[in-house]
């Protein structure tokens, strides 16, 4: 009797999976499959396209890089856009996971900043597989009635005694190492052990001060005053002044890292052809403005940057200047091994 | 006939123990006793001791301890009230202390989050009073309280039930032959609810020995629990084998402790409460 329900079950397994590899092999030809960062594109733009050109768009998000990488590396979706930022778009070109761009598929391409382009060689040497979508930078955000604002030109505020319990960290490890590596005017991409137990020391130091190790709740927790300082992505940063008060933002003078994510179309595109149409739409000046709107983050679009207005123009927190940019590092992926150094420094950090 | 059919109607229960349960458990082993090229290895399992695996896991379990003592010590004269009460008002009492179940925890552990941050209720409340404002949040206490505050009906229930079970005449009998109410509760109530308070334990100190959401919503990233160990190496460092390798370690240890209940329970109540 058992054997029977065995087989019974076996069965119903079977018809699940067999329903799963009919849906996808039945589907379309003429759809595009995106994976992009959550909130990362105006829902209003995508069906601007499917209007446009009859494509119809399957539209997916993730949180983080690291949750993309899992979701494109299970395989069970064949993706043909993907949007994510540096060090692991260089990872994935390094695993030869990304096809080279047809740019004579994407005339607006030109409206693209070429200092940024020229930024995103330490990820994309050759210039031939990514397009800039928005870039920004890590720095301070500062509660300007608890904090002055000639503190934060150095990360050293970040171990001041005075602000113990008032100061949030990036629950991420580089971002985090980042911070104290600058401080000692190392790289952000050190792989050097000596170097980077140095990095350590300074926050084994700091950690008795630090309020928490946050990501994404960082700037809510600014908003709610629950911290004086914080390190966070330049967009976090311009939503939580858009939202909060008294809430500034600057790039310690030491230097930082500057991040741009970009689209790259993965060897799992089955229409090049169309997935070079949708980055051309996004270029397009129209469609870019519709989504720096949405986004708010720094966008290498020139056309778009020239059109706004001086405020926002002259916005720090947003763009950068071009001295912050020249004083920035982009992040390149490390391989396992360094990988393994730094995941071990922060397991030592978090228990510390 | 009727024993197929029988057999029949299990069967979207056991498509469910295959693809949800033994499966994982599968997958867990095979990334758990293999590295990165596939073959065969004991690293994952040894790497807990690793000083700082070793730490994470002592601190766990000394935090589910205290978690648990706690519960205990709130639970037990809780459930002797509740017994002592008219019957109409203890269904009501059990009603309140089941409603919050009803409530996702997540979002239970968050309001505690906006109540105990620095410039959250309680810190405002301290403020007003013309009192210093103090760090509740972020702090093993918090992790703590948050799991006291998450598994303490766990503890009150089976307690509860294996009072409640206790007839009226035993006791009635006890005091009839001489006996005091201390010698009451040490004779016959303390060992006749005994397995009650052993499920409590299971029921608490497991799930706070293998949390990971709680310290990651009220220790603020500065609290590594084993479990959050396990989360990091899943989420972050994308190294499934060693996740996988401590969780057989850490299911090693839930299976001890329910191993060791389970001899000195020996009559079996109360495991079933509810």
């Amino acid at each position: 009797m058992k054997k029977h329900i065995l087989c019974i079950a076996a069965l119903l397994l079977g018809c699940l999976t067999f329903t799963g590899c009919s849906d996808s092999s039945v589907e379309e030809e003429n759809t595009l499959t995106i994976l992009n960062y959550g909130k990362y594109f105006d829902p209003d733009a995508l069906q601007i396209f499917e209007e446009e050109t009859g494509i119809t768009i399957k539209y997916e998000e993730y949180e983080s890089p690291e949750e993309m990488y899992t979701k494109y590396k299970a395989g069970s979706i064949d993706y043909d856009l993907l949007c994510t930022s540096d060090y692991m778009i260089h990872k994935l070109i390094e695993e030869g996971e990304v096809l080279e761009m047809n740019y004579d598929n994407i005339p607006e391409y030109k409206n693209i900043d070429p200092d940024i382009i020229d930024s995103s060689a330490s990820f994309d040497a050759e210039h031939k597989y990514t397009l800039p979508y928005f870039y920004g930078t890590v720095g301070i955000l500062y509660d300007t009635n608890v904090v002055p604002e000639s503190e934060v030109q150095t990360w050293d505020v970040l171990w001041d005694e005075k602000y113990t319990g008032n100061i949030v960290m990036p629950n991420s490890v580089r971002d985090c190492l980042l911070v104290p590596l600058k401080r000692l005017n190392y790289s952000i991409n050190e792989t050097n052990e000596k170097h980077l137990r140095k990095a350590l020391d300074l926050l084994f130091e700091q950690k008795p001060l630090v309020y928490a190790y946050f990501v994404d709740e960082t700037a809510d927790e600014m908003i709610a005053g629950n911290a004086a300082l914080a390190v966070v992505y330049s967009g976090e940063a311009a939503y939580a002044q858009d939202e909060g008060e008294n809430l500034g933002y600057t790039v310690p003078e030491e230097g930082s890292n500057l991040w741009i994510d970009s689209w790259f179309i993965p060897k799992t595109c089955k229409n090049q052809e169309k997935a070079e149409l949708f980055l051309n739409f996004l270029c397009r000046e129209d469609i870019a403005a519709m989504n720096f709107d949405y986004v708010y983050y720094a966008t290498p679009h020139t056309a778009v940057y020239n059109s706004l207005d001086e405020e926002s123009k002259n916005n720090t927190t947003i763009f950068p200047t071009q001295e912050t940019i020249d004083n920035c590092e982009v992040y390149v992926s490390l391989d396992r091994e360094e990988t393994a150094l730094y995941n071990k420094l922060w397991k030592e950090l978090k228990s510390y | 006939m009727f024993k197929l059919k029988k057999q029949f109607l299990a069967g979207p229960y056991i498509v469910w123990i295959i693809g949800f349960i033994l499966l994982p458990i599968v997958l867990i082993l095979f990334y758990g006793l293999s590295d990165y090229h596939g073959n065969f290895t004991f690293d994952n399992l040894l790497s807990i001791f690793d000083p700082i695996h070793m730490k994470s896991l002592l601190f766990s379990l000394r935090l589910a301890l205290i978690c648990t003592v706690i519960c205990l010590i709130l639970a037990y004269p809780l459930a002797m009230i509740l017994n002592s009460m008219h019957l109409k008002h203890q269904s009501f009492v059990v009603f309140v202390f089941v409603l919050p179940m009803w409530m996702n925890f997540m979002l239970r552990i968050l309001a505690w989050k906006l109540l105990l941050s620095n410039n959250g209720v309680i810190n405002n409340i301290l403020a007003s009073l013309g009192l210093p404002a103090i760090q509740l949040l972020n702090t093993p206490s918090a992790v703590v309280f948050g799991m006291v505050y998450d598994y303490l009906p766990f503890m009150i229930l089976p307690i509860y039930n294996a009072m409640s079970r206790i007839g009226h005449d035993i006791i009635d009998a006890a005091r009839d032959l001489g006996a005091n109410q201390v010698q009451v509760f040490f004779k016959i109530t303390m060992p006749l609810t005994i397995s009650g308070v052993l499920s409590g334990i299971i029921m608490v100190f497991v799930p706070a020995l293998t949390s990971f959401v709680i310290s990651n919503l009220l220790g603020g990233g500065k609290v590594l629990l084993i479990g959050n160990v396990i989360e990091q190496e899943f989420m972050q460092t994308m190294d499934w084998n060693l996740g996988s390798g401590l969780s057989i370690v850490l299911m090693i240890f839930v299976i001890a402790s329910m191993a060791f209940m389970n001899t000195h329970n020996k009559d079996g109540e109360g495991t079933a409460v509810w």
